[in-house]
């Protein structure tokens, strides 16, 4: 027996003009959580694709239980016993649950010479690894169906399946409520005593603390150093992550709330278990939190203010004038900007260029003639935000699929500065983010909220939300059940509190 | 890092495989067949491909999007036989309206055009307001099309045109045929659009994403019904320019050529996931095709085997196009 479940060694990968992997290592002690970290873009998940199959490494070696082994696809990965919970769940949202489960080796049963599948085992089974997990949902409830937090159960349940030696958690709660963190965490406790050896990779500091028992940390591509979990302070964490000393975590603003901006009044979905009756206001110059579980409709709620969602009932004021929103064009003239939660999904534009995926929101002011765009002030606006952001790419016609996660972030704030809202709403701005991309976000906010602009940040991070808001709302199933404006009532109890009224 | 020699020569061969493939199958027919390198075989090739342009053209804003049309041969038919109808000489013996005088080849062109844009909104309301899908909605369309093509000629063949609309494809202006000059005209047109205007940018970002578009603030639905509005008009305008090309027409003409239109802008470069695409793509696609049917028929391959040459190259074309996007990892 070896001292190490799994190791990776020596390994380099490129892509064409990047070197995303340079001579990196890996280490994992059977029954521990071996917490993977670094900035974005400094090739963790990378490093898991290699290791999973998913990317062939050009050079390196892994060796599992001692023993040298050849990892050329996902299959090879998980007949070797190594799991892994996507960063960005891929699985078939059409299909059921144990259809998910059992994707790639279905149950099979022979009726003759016909191989069948056992669709009654395969459900059964279902049932079983779920109640593994903690979960008591329908196997033959179509997936897409589930939240993104029962989703990932399932991807669990899926690993556990698999009676899997190695598991790779890649940014598994960055989508999850606190509840649903604390069902994870009990579920990898119990991988751990069952000898399991654990990757997880978060950028969430206080988890890190919590349920690691040894760190790696990885800085642009190569291996900085390994340690035990609790020789570190988070700052020093940080400081490796980074390479310098970050000095405050949530930057001081230093202006206060003005004259109310928006009035949000009775906004009810036309959906029953959606938003209902929601009133809130807005001020100038404020960043307004909007706190709650997973499920607390809160991203809803501001699909309706913007017009991607129908509303059965309720007002929108701005500057006191009732405006009648739609569609996101008329939010937009209203002077209300959004930054989706999913920015794979409706955010990002992956096969366009960062001009045009700045652009896209903007073309109405760059006009020549009335119709013809102008190309060269156009480029000047993306090239001073690409500056003024310090977004990391060669050029603004690079593809932003080519980019890390926080600089095609910081992309899609680009497109709404250039547009200029009056309130922006930022739906988990900082999600899955590293640490120095979410401190410039950060600035960025303070900033807007220094010119006068009015910000409505949707955070499930509870620091996040209590360090950056002048105020929040907490909401629970749909209902404003707290708002919480004085500086010493804001604490995670008060939050908790209220985000869990039904 | 530095890419090596090798690796650049490779890309290259990799990116540009068909059009180096058929560079050589031009010369190599060039050298073995006689009269392949005239003037007057490079400007038949020309008028050949100038319909078929300004079809691919129309297609490439339906595939950009994600979407297709299926529609366009069948529209091409409608326009021709309209066209037809509206330009046959008064002494023409099986004249369609005895009694009327033909009209302004332009105010004719304008009816098609009007027309065919009309059938192509209808299609476009349906795939934008009613979410049918783009396949589909053009399927039933096609059909439509296609039904009141035949009612309205009788399901007869139309000739007997007046000079001036054949003169569209006879008279030159600087020694090229004006059917050449409305393709080239058409794809300024296109580049324009698509490079130029709101509308060509929000066509890409509808198909690269289209609910990140939504969010954006893209107004979807109308460019889409702009799209196949736009399209359906080039359809008319490709069904007027082969009836003036053919000096005549049937509901049977351009039956077909939106499969073609289809696989010459992917052969050319443009992604039916959408979002990717050139105009130079379509001018590509539609050159790399009729290049290798007239290749094809000087080096005297049976005609029949010809259609087997053009399914290789769709195959390989489009196997060669997506390694570019899926090379990445």
């Amino acid at each position: 027996m070896s001292e190490y479940k799994l190791e990776l060694k020596g390994i380099c990968k490129s892509f064409p003009g990047v070197k995303a992997l340079d001579n990196v290592q890996l280490s994992l002690r059977p029954g521990t959580v071996h917490a993977l970290m670094g900035e974005n873009g400094a090739g963790k998940s990378t490093l898991m694709k290699c290791l999973f199959g998913i990317y062939k490494m050009d050079a390196g070696e892994i060796y599992l239980d001692g023993e040298k082994v050849e990892i050329n696809n996902p299959d090879e990965a998980m007949k070797h016993g190594i799991a892994m919970v996507h960063q960005e769940l891929q699985p078939v949202p059409a299909r059921s649950v144990a259809e998910n489960l059992y994707l790639g080796r279905f149950p099979t049963k022979n009726i003759g010479p016909i191989k069948m599948i056992d669709h009654k085992t395969m459900y059964a089974e279902t049932e079983k690894w779920l109640k593994e997990v903690k979960m008591d949902f329908d196997p033959k409830a179509q997936l897409g169906t589930l939240s993104i937090g029962q989703m990932q159960s399932v991807e669990i349940a899926k690993a556990v399946s698999q009676q899997a030696r190695v598991v790779i958690f890649d940014e598994p709660t960055s989508s999850l409520s606190d509840n649903e963190v604390e069902a994870l965490f009990r579920i990898m406790n119990d991988l751990r005593d069952k000898g399991v050896a654990m990757v997880y990779i978060s950028h969430k500091m206080d988890e890190i603390k919590r349920i690691a028992d040894d760190i790696t940390v990885m800085r642009d591509g190569t291996y900085v150093g390994t340690w035990p979990a609790a020789e570190l302070t988070t700052d020093q964490i940080i400081a490796k992550m980074v390479g310098r000393e970050l000095t405050n975590v949530y930057p001081k603003k230093e202006t206060t709330p003005g004259e109310v901006i928006m009035e949000v009044k009775n906004l009810s979905s036309i959906h029953e278990k959606s938003f209902q009756n929601v009133s809130f206001t807005l001020r100038k110059g404020e960043i307004l939190g909007f706190g709650g579980l997973v499920g607390a409709q809160r991203t809803e709620l501001m699909e309706g203010i913007f017009g991607i969602r129908k509303l059965a009932g309720g007002e929108v004021y701005m500057h006191g004038k009732k405006v009648k929103i739609k569609h996101p064009i008329d939010a937009m003239n209203a002077g209300i900007g959004l930054i989706t939660e999913d920015r794979r999904g409706n955010g990002i534009f992956g096969c366009l260029s960062i001009k045009d995926n700045v652009g896209v929101s903007v073309y109405n002011k760059f006009l020549k003639m009335g119709f013809v765009l102008d190309h060269g002030r156009i480029n000047k606006v993306v090239d001073e935000s690409i500056k003024k952001l310090s977004i990391k790419t060669p050029s603004m016609k690079e593809h932003i699929a080519n980019l890390s996660g926080g600089n095609q972030q910081k992309v899609i704030v680009s497109r709404w500065l250039a547009n200029d809202p009056d309130v922006l709403i930022m739906d988990e701005p900082t999600r899955g983010i590293d640490v120095g991309a979410k401190h410039e976000i950060y600035e960025i906010m303070n900033d807007l909220a220094k010119q006068g602009k009015a910000i409505i940040m949707i955070s499930s991070e509870m620091s996040e939300l209590l360090g950056m808001s002048d105020r929040v709302c907490v909401m629970c199933n749909g209902k404003l059940t707290g708002e919480i404006d004085k500086p010493e009532e804001m604490t995670q109890a008060n939050v908790m509190n209220f985000a869990t009224q039904f | 890092m530095v890419k090596t020699k090798q690796q650049k020569i490779k890309d290259f061969l990799i990116n540009n495989g068909v059009i180096i493939v058929m560079f050589i199958l031009v010369i190599y027919t060039g050298f073995t067949s006689d009269n392949f390198f005239t003037s007057n075989n490079l400007m038949n090739i020309l008028m050949n491909m100038s319909s078929r342009l300004v079809i691919a053209l129309g297609i490439a804003g339906c595939v950009i999007t994600a979407g297709c049309d299926l529609s366009a041969g069948r529209m091409i038919g409608l326009g021709g036989c309209i066209a037809g109808t509206l330009l046959q000489r008064m002494d023409y013996s099986g004249k369609f309206f005895p009694d009327m005088e033909p009209l302004n080849v332009f105010v004719a062109l304008l009816i098609v055009m009007t027309i065919c844009a009309a059938f192509g909104t209808i299609t476009g309301f349906f795939i934008a307001y009613l979410s049918v899908p783009p396949f589909i909605a053009t399927l039933a369309m096609m059909e439509i099309v296609y039904g009141l093509g035949l009612i309205y000629t009788n399901a007869t063949p139309l000739g007997g045109y007046v000079k001036a609309y054949t003169n569209v494809s006879n008279g030159k202006f600087l020694g090229i045929n004006y059917l050449i000059w409305i393709a080239i005209i058409v794809a300024a047109i296109t580049w324009f659009i698509f490079n130029m205007t709101r509308h060509g940018k929000y066509m890409y970002a509808i198909g690269g994403n289209p609910q990140a578009a939504e969010v954006a603030g893209v107004p979807v639905k109308k460019t889409l019904i702009l799209i196949y509005m736009k399209a359906a008009a080039m359809y008319g305008l490709a069904g007027f320019m082969l009836g003036a090309k053919a000096g005549g027409a049937s509901v049977q003409l351009g039956y077909g050529y939106e499969m073609e239109a289809i696989a010459a802008c992917t052969i050319g470069g443009v992604s039916v996931t959408g979002g990717r695409g050139k105009v130079s793509s379509a001018i590509i696609g539609v050159a790399v095709f009729e290049l290798l049917k007239v290749a094809l028929q000087y080096l005297g391959v049976d005609a029949n085997a010809q259609y087997i040459a053009i399914g290789i190259v769709i195959f390989v074309a489009i196997s060669l196009d997506i390694r570019k996007y899926i090379a990445k990892k």
